[in-house]
């Protein structure tokens, strides 16, 4: 059965803009057995779109995106491109790991970093988190 | 006139003891080492004995009759000592370490130690100085007159002049003479001079003071008078001024009193800076007060006064008899002074390059070797003697077939002119090399002629040769020689300087310098850039004792015998005569120098050595030590150039490994990612398939996931070690005769369903060739998979085709997507470029990168091929063995 964990306010929608079909795959079922309404974008180039159109309470980024990378789209919204919440929790999400994308993420405001692997508890602990907005 | 000539006479007496004590002492103080005596100082006060009876009595004589043109007198030494003074310096230096005794034995030194050259400027100097003595002689015996009782025999005044000169010689002797090498310097005559230098310009001030603020009542009025007299009506003529200056300038230099104390009585050449501004300062003092008594002269004297004697007579008229005693005394310094120094100037000059090599040459042809025997100091000093006296007598003899009729500055000048002729010789060989004895020679002869003809003569000779010239050859006239009229002076100073030069360039530029000259050259011109060249001699012939024996005969023989017995101890033979090393010759030659000069001393030690002629090893160290300059500044440049490639190339290498670094970085980064994106899939489906709960479809679906994302990082592993063993060259190839229709047909296979559309011709494919079919087959794979995944048309499909093209075969796959842009297609072979990062694929981006290095190792190459519609890439094969086109 779905746990929820104790709380917790009630899960919005998250939106997952990731290429990798299968880490999509893997996400929108974490985050799906925990009540959020998960849906999945895998193109860096329409993904402002995509943010504007389902407005979600939380976006989880990847870096390697095609057509344009996640820091664009990061920077896109934190500059509030096309109606977009320029404060919405970002959860950035990148399989190099080096030291650099992260620092450039956080210059870019991201709202929390992880890389790939991640631990499955860890990943929706720190979406709950983002919603729950900032500490 | 209170002042009897008898008073006057005691007066001086009295004067000439002061003096006389003054050089005692002198001489005492040196003796004892007092540096005190030796400093800037008393070396500046030396050097006023530029100023003579000529500036002293002359100077206001002169702006009597030509207002300001006296200035240029002082102008031009001042212009030599602010601006020239590094030249000054350079001669300084050479002066002290070439131990010079005199201007004729610079010049000699310095063109091969020729004793031709010696005895030409030595009798160049004796004819100029003999004139300039006379006038010291007749300014002198005029001041006595002017305190003489009125109607006084000219007579009885000549008779004065003679005796004193007499004293003068007395004198000189007595101080000149003591030494023997003039290259230590004459102590107690310096000191004398310095004392007379400071008792004239005091004389001359005091004068000077008194007619200003005495006579005239302050500076004010006596702006009156001079504006009122004559000398404001002065006009300056640009070509005189220049001419004067010119002149003056040179005499400075080259005249030989001027010469004894600038160069050879100089004990430190740093002493040269600081006259360079105390000097000109000393002859600002003496000519300040010049213009307010000559022109104060002009307005109380009587007409018809001389002016030349206005600096005595004005104090007299105006019953100053202190006053004018003091002038009397400053004006006997001068003269004195300048008759002492040229002296024995000039009877240095005469013993060792004329009365020295007579002798030599007389006793040579006596007795073999000359060198070796008789008493040669005493011959030197004796010679020297006889030639103060000489030089006096002739000065007074001068004085005595002239009358004294000539104005004092004429005189002066012409004796300027005349030494003047030394310039060209001596300034061009201190900084040219190439400049000739025979050029030298040349020059002097020439200026010498010119200023004997037109300046000397018209005072010696008879009128009718001055009016129409000799043989009544006009254009040989002496004052308007070649038809030149125009200002005499000026006329004859470029004349002379100007041929003089011309001769002297000429002559060495037509001549080749002798093996000796070629020595003693850079001695001179690089006197401050290194050593001097060693002479490397044969000495075989030489004996120490004989060489001793000759040296006492010269040194004496206290000192000879320190000389050897210090070169014994350097050789580390103390207690023993040294060995005649080419060391040894050198110095003993250098020191005989200093007693009789450059020219005697190399003909006295070649006597006893015997090798007069230079050597080739003499020449080749001169040409070696050049070499090796050259040779040094060669090698820095090489080495700087050197350097600077070694720079640019460790700044290439840097470049290389900083873009390296960066590759190293982007690759590791790549890598990372391409090794954590099918962990991320493993490690999440892998921890839901823990979880209870699951449908088994799901379980099943996500367990392919798993299985598909290890199966990826299988690949990407394989795919880099693969391109890691073919980047290193590592890779075993197995060659062997492989049918191409065969290999497509395996690599189809092998692709599995891709979902293209492949068109082959299978007729054209049976090429059988040499090369490694595995690999070959991998590459054909590759490009498949890749047309698979990336082609973009809605039915994908790739035609392969194959052909032969002379020794090559090509084989083309073409697909119907949309290609590849024309930026990307350079990078689409490097490792990780996937364009369109469609991970879908399930790709690192590896494979044409490894197409590529296989076909490299293949002997062939992997390239995009524009303009086919879709992606199209070109294998080409080097057909290598082309067994037949059908193997069957």
């Amino acid at each position: 059965m779905v746990e929820t964990n104790d709380g917790t306010p009630p899960p919005g929608r998250v939106l997952l803009i990731e290429d990798e079909p299968n880490i999509a795959t893997a996400i929108s079922f974490l985050l799906g057995r925990e009540g959020w309404r998960v849906s999945t974008h895998s193109d860096g180039a329409t993904a402002l779109d995509a943010v504007a159109r389902h407005t979600p309470d939380v976006v989880v980024l990847d870096v390697m995106l095609p057509g344009r990378s996640g820091f664009d789209v990061l920077g896109g919204i934190r500059a509030g491109t096309g109606d977009v919440r320029a404060d919405l929790p970002v959860l950035m999400l990148t399989a190099k790991g080096q030291t650099k994308d992260r620092e450039r993420a956080a210059a870019l405001g991201a709202t929390r970093f992880m890389t790939k692997p991640f631990s499955n508890q860890e990943l929706v602990a720190a979406v709950a988190d983002l919603a729950r907005g900032p500490v | 006139m209170q002042l009897s000539l008898n008073l006057l006479i005691a007066l001086s007496l009295v004067y000439v003891v002061f003096l006389f004590a003054v050089a005692f002492a002198g001489e005492r103080l040196a003796a004892q080492g007092r540096s005190l005596l030796r400093g800037p100082a008393i070396y500046t006060l030396s050097l006023s004995i530029y100023c003579t009876a000529w500036t002293f009595y002359g100077a206001v004589g002169y702006a009597a009759r030509s207002g300001l043109e006296f200035m240029t007198i002082y102008l031009g030494p001042t212009l030599v000592f602010i601006g020239w003074w590094w030249f000054l310096r350079k001669l300084v230096r050479i002066g002290r370490a070439e131990r010079i005794t005199s201007i004729a034995d610079m010049i000699s030194s310095r063109y091969g130690k020729s004793n031709g050259i010696a005895v030409l400027v030595t009798l160049l100097a004796v004819v100029g100085t003999t004139p300039y003595i006379a006038l010291q002689l007749q300014s002198v015996t005029l001041s006595f007159g002017v305190f003489a009782a009125p109607g006084t025999q000219a007579g009885d005044l000549t008779g004065l002049a003679f005796w004193v000169a007499a004293g003068l010689a007395v004198f000189t002797i007595i101080f000149g003479t003591r030494k023997l090498d003039t290259g230590e310097r004459h102590d107690g005559i310096v000191s004398a001079i310095a004392v007379e230098a400071v008792v004239k310009l005091v004389a001359l001030l005091s004068v000077g003071i008194f007619v200003v603020w005495g006579l005239n009542g302050g500076l004010g009025p006596t702006h009156q008078v001079i504006a009122t007299s004559s000398l404001a009506d002065w006009t300056a003529v640009p070509g005189r001024w220049a001419g004067l200056i010119l002149v003056s300038a040179a005499a400075v230099i080259c005249l030989p009193r001027m010469f004894q104390v600038l160069v050879v009585e100089n004990s430190d050449d740093r002493h040269v800076a600081t006259a360079s501004w105390a000097f000109p300062t000393y002859l600002l003092a003496m000519c300040i007060f010049v213009v307010p008594i000559a022109a104060t002269g002009l307005a109380r004297m009587p007409t018809g006064a001389n002016p030349d004697l206005f600096v005595l007579t004005l104090p007299l008229a105006e019953g100053q008899g202190g006053l004018a005693l003091l002038a009397f005394l400053g004006g006997f310094s001068s003269a004195t002074s300048m008759v002492i120094v040229a002296a024995v100037a000039l009877a240095t000059m005469l013993s060792n390059h004329v009365v020295m090599p007579l002798w030599l040459a007389v006793n040579e042809r006596g007795e073999g070797r000359a060198s070796i025997s008789g008493d040669v100091r005493g011959v030197v000093l004796r010679a020297r003697r006889a030639s103060i006296l000489i030089v006096l007598a002739m000065g007074y003899l001068y004085f005595r077939a002239t009358g004294g009729t000539a104005a004092l500055a004429s005189i002066g000048l012409i004796s300027f002119v005349g030494m003047a002729q030394v310039l060209p010789a001596l300034a061009f060989g201190l900084f040219w090399t190439g400049a000739t004895r025979i050029g030298a020679a040349a020059g002097i002869v020439t200026g010498f002629v010119v200023w004997a003809w037109t300046m000397l003569l018209p005072v010696l000779a008879s009128d009718a040769v001055l009016a129409s010239g000799p043989f009544g050859i006009a254009v040989l006239r002496p004052e308007g020689l070649f038809g030149l009229t125009g200002d005499p002076l000026v006329t004859t100073v470029l004349l002379s300087l100007g041929l003089n030069t011309l001769a002297f360039c000429t002559g060495s530029l037509l001549t080749r310098p002798t093996p000796m000259e070629q020595l003693q050259a850079p001695r001179f011109v690089q006197v401050f850039d290194r050593a001097a060249p060693r002479r490397g001699r044969r000495s075989d012939g030489a004996r120490a004792d004989e060489l001793l024996i000759m040296a006492q005969r010269i040194l004496g023989g206290r000192e000879a015998q320190a000389l050897f017995a210090g070169e014994a101890t350097l050789q580390g033979r103390a207690g023993d005569l040294p060995e005649t090393t080419p060391d040894l010759l050198e110095r003993l030659e250098r020191r005989l120098a200093g007693s009789v000069g450059a020219a005697t001393a190399h003909a006295m030690v070649t006597g006893i050595t015997g090798d007069a002629a230079v050597s080739v090893e003499d020449l080749l160290a001169v040409a070696d030590e050049t070499a090796q300059i050259m040779d040094y500044s060669a090698r820095l440049e090489a080495q700087s150039a050197e350097l600077g490639r070694t720079a640019a190339e460790l700044r290439a290498v840097n470049d290389k490994l900083t873009a390296l670094g960066h590759q190293k970085d982007a690759f590791l980064s790549q890598v990372s990612h391409e090794l954590r994106t099918p962990m991320t899939s493993i490690r999440a489906f892998s921890e839901i398939l823990r979880a209870e709960g699951l449908e088994p479809s799901e379980r099943a679906h996500y367990a392919g996931i798993i299985l598909e994302e290890s199966e990826r990082l299988t690949r990407l592993l394989d795919d880099l070690l693969d391109l890691s063993v073919l980047e290193s060259g590592q890779v075993v190839l197995h060659p062997a005769p492989v049918n191409l229709r065969h290999v497509i047909d395996r690599a189809v296979t092998a692709s599995g369903r891709t979902g293209l559309d492949i068109t082959r011709d299978p007729s054209s494919e049976d090429i059988v060739l040499m090369t490694d079919g595995d690999r070959l087959a991998q590459v054909v794979i590759n490009l498949i998979t890749n047309a698979g995944k990336y082609c973009d048309a809605a039915t994908p499909a790739l035609r392969i085709q194959v052909r032969r093209d002379g020794a090559e075969v090509t084989l083309d796959f073409i697909d119907n997507g949309s290609g590849i842009a024309a930026g990307d297609r350079g990078l689409i072979f490097e490792k990780f470029a996937r364009l369109s990062d469609q991970a879908a694929a399930g790709s690192a981006g590896l494979g044409l990168a490894i197409c590529r290095e296989v076909m490299l190792r293949l002997g062939g190459d992997v390239t995009y091929l524009p303009g086919q519609g879709g992606a199209a890439f070109r294998l080409r094969l080097p057909d290598l063995e082309p067994v037949s086109r059908a193997a069957e």
